[in-house]
């Protein structure tokens, strides 16, 4: 793609978060688009944003379970950045009616640095070394492509189908939790609808944040000291609407819960 | 619903089958397992059985291995979550008994030939130290009389052609019940969160499953309360010291010979075992 097309497709996708539109895949429209190519289009699509004043607070890995990754053909994670826009407080009502289009919620542990981490050359030992602590969280995804018929590209270009997040009111300090075997139960409605453990991303969540650094490190990017990381998630997505209530546990973590409106 | 639950509660009271055709079907599917084939489900041939039929043929085959020196060791829970009820075609949870013969140590070897078509589960095991007896039974009972909990893996096996089965065959076959390993171990119901406690299962180094606790029935205490109910209906009591296993937190995962399991359990160690 030149560079022209990827401003284009970066813009488009800003108008459609902005008007709850969804745009055809990008993948059906252009048959040289690389992951590359996606990750310039999902930038164009966050400068949009941050020219809009918003704040950029952190990444979410996506695409780190290997259901997900056998869906779509892809054997690594993608990336995308959140903004303070996103961000929701513990139990707080989250307007999904106003802000996204077609809402799925996932379980995850979430990373707050206090540390830079600059890769490559990051392992997980540096990984734990640069967390303040491990919070319970909710991520919502979304899809700016009509009914979520997504393919890689298509994904990583649409900020890695990031929507809004809820970190819960727990902190934990890593070295005291096992983050491979910690469960997870989400619930929906009062009803248990699935359960997971840690290693269901990429076999730890420590795995997937030195991932990313490594990643966005042959880029010359670096994680930054305050970041929040969302390091994927350990259960299935599930679909969700207004008047849902949901709630995630995870085993030495804490809960976090959110109500959609 | 309320008509179904009384039709279970109903056959659970009565028989349509005469003593004699229960231990026949109890030799016939104790058969099945001890030589390792496979059998068509019984309600094929039987289709008024009840209940109460489906239960007196475990217990008719669980006294037959006791006459012949075998020894009782514990009990098991089977079909636990709701979508295993799902996956399954069934609408209730089910129990069975753990022989002795059907213990394998920690690190052992499984021989995957007196076995037909096994699949592993991750569970968490309950030791009592008082009696627990239903009806009524809940899970502060069940707490209560809790010694400690260790983590197990259960190595299920129907003896039912390609594992298809309903609630009344299965329970016939002693809810699939052929061998488990129990961790090293252990903790005080009061040191763990039963509901969020995680499970990883590796099959050759591979991660096939992840689960956690509350896949039990909400939370594996009330897989034992359901158990002592269960068994309250027919008068029996879980004894003090009694080994339950509470049923699968994970899916239950096929294995083939040569395959090396481990399965990691949060705060509680790990579990491995080969299959051979």
């Amino acid at each position: 793609m030149n560079q022209e097309q990827i401003l284009a497709c970066g813009d488009e996708l800003y108008q459609a978060m902005v008007k709850r539109e969804t745009l055809r895949p990008f993948t059906e429209r252009f048959d040289d688009i690389t992951i590359e190519d996606a990750y310039h289009i999902s930038l164009r699509m966050v400068e949009r944003r941050v020219a809009a004043g918003e704040r950029i607070i952190g990444k979410k890995i996506g695409v780190t379970s290997k259901a997900v990754q056998n869906m779509l053909n892809v054997h690594q994670p993608d990336f995308g950045y959140l903004t303070d826009q996103m961000a929701f407080n513990q139990g707080e009502e989250m307007p999904i009616s106003e802000r996204l289009i077609q809402p799925k919620a996932e379980g995850e542990i979430a990373f707050i640095l206090k540390k830079d981490l600059m890769g490559p050359g990051i392992t997980n030992a540096d990984v734990l070394a640069a967390t303040e602590c491990v919070m319970p969280c909710f991520e919502i995804v979304d899809s700016r492509i009509e009914n979520w018929q997504i393919k890689i590209q298509d994904t990583v270009a649409d900020n890695a189908s990031c929507g809004l997040f809820v970190l819960g009111d727990q902190a934990v300090d890593p070295r005291k939790v096992d983050l491979a075997t910690c469960g997870m139960v989400v619930e929906k409605n009062g009803q248990i609808i699935s359960t997971g453990a840690g290693a269901a991303a990429l076999g730890s969540p420590v795995n997937c944040v030195a991932w990313l650094a490594n990643t966005l490190g042959s880029f010359g990017i670096g994680l930054k000291a305050g970041e929040v990381i969302l390091s994927g998630s350990l259960v299935p997505l599930e679909p969700v609407q207004a008047g849902d209530f949901m709630s995630v546990s995870i085993g030495g973590i804490g809960n976090a819960s959110v109500r959609f409106v | 619903m309320a008509d179904s639950q009384n039709n279970t509660n109903q056959e659970n009271q009565v028989n349509n089958l005469t003593q004699q055709q229960i231990e026949e079907l109890a030799i016939h599917c104790e058969n099945a397992e001890l030589e390792a084939y496979e059998i068509t489900k019984i309600t094929d041939d039987f289709p008024q059985m009840t209940y109460k039929d489906a239960f007196d043929i475990q217990w008719e085959a669980r006294r037959r291995k006791e006459a012949r020196g075998t020894k009782i060791v514990g009990m098991k829970m089977g079909l636990t979550s709701w979508a295993k009820m799902a996956q399954m075609g069934v609408e209730h949870p089910c129990y069975g008994y753990l022989a002795d013969y059907f213990s394998v140590p920690e690190g052992g070897d499984i021989k995957t030939d007196e076995l037909i078509h096994p699949k592993i589960e991750a569970e968490i095991a309950f030791v009592t130290k008082a009696p627990l007896k239903g009806p009524g039974v809940h899970i502060g009972d069940v707490l209560r009389a809790t010694d400690f909990i260790v983590p197990a893996v259960e190595v299920i096996d129907s003896r039912y052609k390609d594992f298809k089965f309903d609630l009344k065959s299965v329970i016939a076959d002693n809810s699939s019940s052929t061998r488990f390993i129990t961790g090293g171990c252990m903790a005080q119901v009061d040191e763990v969160d039963l509901k969020t406690l995680g499970v990883v299962m590796e099959i050759n180094g591979e991660i096939v499953a992840t689960g956690a606790g509350a896949a039990v029935l909400g939370h594996p205490a009330a897989s034992v309360a359901m158990l002592a109910n269960m068994m309250g209906e027919r008068g029996e009591e879980i004894p003090a010291g009694t080994f339950i296993m509470t049923g699968g937190i994970t899916a239950a995962v096929t294995v083939n010979k040569g395959d090396n399991i481990n399965v990691r359990y949060q705060g509680l160690g790990s579990i491995s075992a080969r299959f051979v």
